[in-house]
């Protein structure tokens, strides 16, 4: 469709007009602009919702809503042409058979064999193994192996040595969804372990023998104390609510040595309201503070990632400080239970807070622990209520902490909003359908990439220059700020107003950071590289030597000729004329994020955007209409039709 | 960039030839300007009545004027107390943090600011226009202003010698009253008499240029939160009295040491320095969308919370920078 105008959200002057493109997998707008001819690319799999908006004097408005919450603004001079593209989108963006998702055409033009090690990348045999198990107390089971106990747990789970068959095939008849306590993560310094599992079916009264057996087990695992904690993590008031269904909450009386704990996480459905409440704010067109910081609080937004945070700080403190286990269950045990052991465990261990070790982590906890993702964030056109934003908060729990603990984790923002960004996007095969069996039935593996891969390949892209192996933060368990640190939960606008541009600092630290770091580690090399030169030119007579450089590029820069030798001897002189540009390479259809990669020389930036602005300057907006207290433009005393105070532009 | 104090209009309507010429002489022909008042329309329009009043728009044909209401005075002060009580109150639940916050206003008043001075450098750099900036006295709300506009506006005024300068300028040199705003600060129970964080609220919000800008500044927070402890408090005289007259008077250079010269030390000059400095000429125009201001931590939770952790990123830094 030609002739569409898409619409920046802060000001409609920067309206850019283009012609617009679907594709069976894609939505592109092409703008007219010769010069940049700038695209957005827009997954079907992003789209959340699609509004069509009342015909104006200027065209038919189109509002997409995307799931990695980018917002486009579509103005389309037709009304036929707008409802076709409308009802086009409403089907594309609803696919009812996983062949429709792109995962299944995307090719990355890597042979089978790349494709089975991208997928080898994770394993969580190893991961076990890392932790130190099998060991005295905690074992391998094979007895879900073909999905015949649990169908939404993996066919591999780690139990207590004293678990027998018997005891975890009871216990699961017991637990919702057949979902028995398992082993999450095992604390070796210590012994103590975090376990999951769903909530028991004990109704008002009712018991079972093997299911109070495994709880024994899980303890005699750990010998160092003589109790576990069962955490539920639902607010009382819903645990209970579920006895009346004849299910609810493990009974102290009647599971011995066990002390049970409320931790209130709400359910997915206010959660869903919660972000919707949120974006709303978001979308609001000039807030003023007041607006904002009244429409934050009403969304409850942070107060559900402070209780989450919660309860992973008090699983953490429980196994690292009082060495005591943990299990963990809400009520089907993977929203809040798969949240809980997941912050905990990134508390807990450092080796999650590396790049390698966060994969293994979500491949641990959501994806073999059987996390709905298909029905949470919607691969297949399904049940609404169904859908939450279970994972996102997770991913916003690690980038509070990471706000928190600069020098803790070896990834950086960038790393977490392309990771949410792929959840949704169906690129790769990782996050597909709701259980390990399903994936296994439709042979993901065989048919689709795995998105690890894709990420490891461009880890330079992900890594947070702070990190340091051996620095103090990077050592044991992190101690969050317990209260007062509700000023602590900041409001994510990297990943909440990801796409606008004006909002986000114009220089990123990170990436500066990054190629300062490897221009000293380039220095240092060829520093090595002329000390041995000198060394040889010492020993021998000057003659012809090709000087190596592990670029070619730089020794050009640096001045370096191989031609030149009367000057070989001389310490040259390798300012500022290098300008190293950490190489970003976004998979095909990659969004532009706003991470801006930006020298400390010049400030133009690889951002089309930017480039369109004649002096480069940032942030630029219309401040003329912006009155403290968020009415609009203030008339002077004379001002009359005063239409001066509107001239101030944007660009 | 000009400022200055109301002009006495007063209920009569008072002309003065003489402020008419020195507004016209500022201009060329058929040139504009505009005047930036941070009264509300109606509190300027209600200052007439004390003596006070607007610049009528028949006498001042060339400039054009605008109302952009900056808190103050005791409202300011208020503000500022019940932001620090906020942050202190350790039974504040999650769910009501944000609405607490709200209360204070101190957010709204930091995006005032920063939204005002970015209007003034707007008008210069932009529409290429000259601005004349004044409140009630031209001590409080107007220096605010014209020390944002100049930070945003011009790269000199980022280095640590050229904000030393700018702080000499547009608050010391100025008249900002020092004395009668920094007598108490938030804790205090006393009868408030003129007390107001005016320049505290300067530094919060040059703290939020530095935030958005992290190369652009050439000085750490570790200053801001330096100027702000000597102008409350200080073992200097740079921040005595409320004017170059009184500091004359009290024979202020000749009895005290300049805080300038104790911060420039080069020992001591190393805690200031932001090690992301690169000199950036160009104009920085900060977003003031709410997402984009942020409550200074470093200052108001500054004795509740531990900054160890920041403190060693800063460090790693510092570290990565020095090394290459």
């Amino acid at each position: 469709v030609e002739n569409v105008r898409l619409l920046d959200r802060l000001s409609s002057r920067k309206a850019a007009l283009g012609t617009l493109y679907l594709t069976a997998t894609h939505v592109i707008f092409v703008e007219n602009d010769s010069e940049t001819r700038k695209e957005t690319w827009v997954l079907h799999s992003q789209i959340s919702s699609i509004e069509k908006q009342a015909t104006t004097a200027t065209g038919c408005p189109l509002l997409i809503r995307c799931k990695n919450f980018q917002v486009i603004q579509l103005v389309i001079p037709q009304e036929r042409d707008c409802h076709d593209v409308y009802i086009s989108l409403i089907r594309l963006a609803r696919p009812v058979k996983y062949e429709e998702l792109y995962c299944f055409s995307f090719n990355p033009k890597l042979d089978k064999e790349e494709r089975e090690q991208g997928w080898k990348l994770v394993d969580l045999n190893e991961e076990y193994n890392r932790m130190g198990i099998p060991n005295n107390y905690w074992q391998i089971s094979d007895v879900n192996r073909d999905y015949g106990v649990c169908d939404s747990y993996p066919t591999e789970v780690y139990v207590p040595k004293s678990a027998t068959a018997h005891i975890i095939v009871g216990s699961s008849k017991f637990r919702s969804r057949r979902r028995f306590p398992a082993l999450s993560y095992y604390h070796k310094d210590n012994n103590a372990s975090i376990c999951r599992s769903s909530q028991p079916l004990s109704g008002f009264s009712a018991r079972c023998l093997e299911d109070e057996q495994m709880l024994q087990a899980i303890r005699k695992a750990n010998p160092g104390s003589d109790f576990i904690y069962v955490v539920d993590t639902r607010p009382k008031l819903n645990a209970m609510a579920n006895r009346a269904a004849g299910k609810g909450y493990e009974n102290e009386d009647n599971y011995s040595n066990i002390k049970f704990q409320f931790i209130g996480i709400e359910n997915i459905h206010v959660m869903r309201n919660s972000l919707q409440k949120m974006l709303e704010v978001c979308e609001l067109k000039s807030p003023s503070m007041s607006d904002f910081l009244w429409g934050l609080e009403n969304s409850g937004w942070l107060k559900h990632i402070k209780a989450i945070m919660d309860a992973g700080i008090f699983i953490a403190k429980a196994v690292a400080e009082e060495g005591v286990s943990v299990l963990v269950h809400c009520s089907d045990g993977w929203d809040r239970t798969a949240q809980v052991c997941s912050v905990a465990s990134i508390l807990l261990d450092p080796y999650y807070r590396t790049m390698k070790g966060f994969m293994v982590l979500i491949e641990k906890d959501w994806v073999s622990f059987g996390h709905k993702f298909n029905h949470r964030y919607g691969n297949l056109d399904g049940d609404p209520k169904e859908i939450s934003p279970v994972i996102d908060q997770f991913i916003e729990c690690v980038w509070q902490l990471m706000e928190q603990f600069p020098c803790a984790f070896e990834f950086n923002e960038r790393f977490l909003i392309h990771i949410q960004h792929h959840i949704y996007s169906c690129q790769f095969g990782n996050f597909l359908c709701n259980s390990q069996k399903e994936r296994r039935e439709l042979k993901i593996q065989e048919r689709t990439y795995s998105l690890w891969a894709h990420l490891w390949k461009n880890r330079a892209d992900y890594l947070n220059p702070l990190y340091r192996s051996n620095h103090s933060q990077t050592q044991g368990t992190l101690h969050p700020q317990m209260a007062p640190c509700n000023f602590l939960y900041k409001f994510w606008s990297g990943m909440y107003n990801r796409f606008e541009k004006g909002l986000h600092p114009r220089q990123s630290v990170t990436d500066y950071l990054m190629a300062v770091k490897e221009e000293t580690q380039q220095l240092e090399e060829e520093l090595e590289v002329l000390g041995e030169r000198l060394a040889n030119l010492q020993k021998s007579q000057l003659n012809d030597n090709k000087v190596q450089s592990k670029q070619q590029d730089r020794s050009k820069q640096l001045g370096l000729s191989t031609s030149n030798n009367s000057l070989a001897n001389t310490p040259q002189d390798y300012s500022n004329d290098l300008k190293s540009f950490p190489s970003r390479s976004p998979s095909q259809g990659d969004e532009e994020d706003s991470a801006l990669i930006l020298t400390q020389d010049n400030l133009k930036s690889s951002d089309p955007d930017l480039s369109a602005n004649s002096d480069q300057e940032s942030g630029v907006e219309d401040l003329s209409c912006r009155s403290p207290s968020g009415g609009g433009c203030l008339p002077s005393e004379d001002s009359g039709k005063d239409s001066d105070e509107a001239v101030f532009l944007a660009v | 960039m000009l400022r200055s104090g109301q002009p006495l209009t007063g209920p009569n309507r008072r002309r003065c030839r003489e402020d008419e010429m020195l507004l016209g002489m500022v201009l060329d022909e058929g040139e504009r300007g505009f005047i930036i008042d941070t009264r509300s329309a109606q509190a300027a329009k209600q200052a007439r009545m004390t003596g006070g009043g607007t610049e009528p728009k028949s006498s001042y044909p060339q400039w054009r004027r605008l109302h952009r209401p900056l808190e103050r005075g005791r409202p300011l002060q208020e503000s500022f107390i019940k932001l620090v009580e906020a942050c202190n109150d350790t039974s504040i639940n999650m769910d009501r943090w944000l609405s607490r916050l709200e209360s204070c206003r101190w957010l709204s008043h930091v995006k005032a600011a920063l939204s005002t001075a970015c209007l003034a450098a707007q008008c210069m750099d932009r529409e290429e226009a000259s601005v004349l900036v004044h409140g009630t006295d031209g001590t409080d709300t107007t220096l605010l202003v014209t020390a944002l506009a100049q930070l945003i506006l011009d790269s000199s005024c980022r280095t640590l010698v050229g904000f030393q300068g700018l702080l000499e300028r547009e608050w010391i040199e100025a008249g900002h009253p020092f004395h009668l705003r920094c007598a108490r600060s938030a804790y205090s129970h006393a009868r408030m008499k003129q007390e107001a964080p005016l320049f505290l609220l300067f530094l919060d919000c040059v703290w939020q240029l530095s935030r958005q800008f992290p190369f652009s500044l050439e000085f750490s927070e570790c200053l801001l939160l330096a100027l702000f402890d000597n102008a409350y408090a200080s073992a200097y005289g740079t921040f005595l009295c409320n004017n170059e007259k009184e500091r004359c008077l009290c024979k202020v250079k000749e009895n005290t040491h300049s805080l300038w010269a104790w911060l420039n030390q080069p020992g001591e000059k190393k805690k200031y320095l932001n090690p992301l400095y690169s000199h950036n000429a160009l104009v920085i125009w900060p977003s003031v969308e709410p997402q984009s201001i942020q409550l200074w931590q470093g200052l108001f939770f500054r004795w509740i919370r531990s900054s160890q952790y920041l403190d060693e990123a800063w460090e790693e830094i510092q570290r990565l920078v020095e090394g290459n």
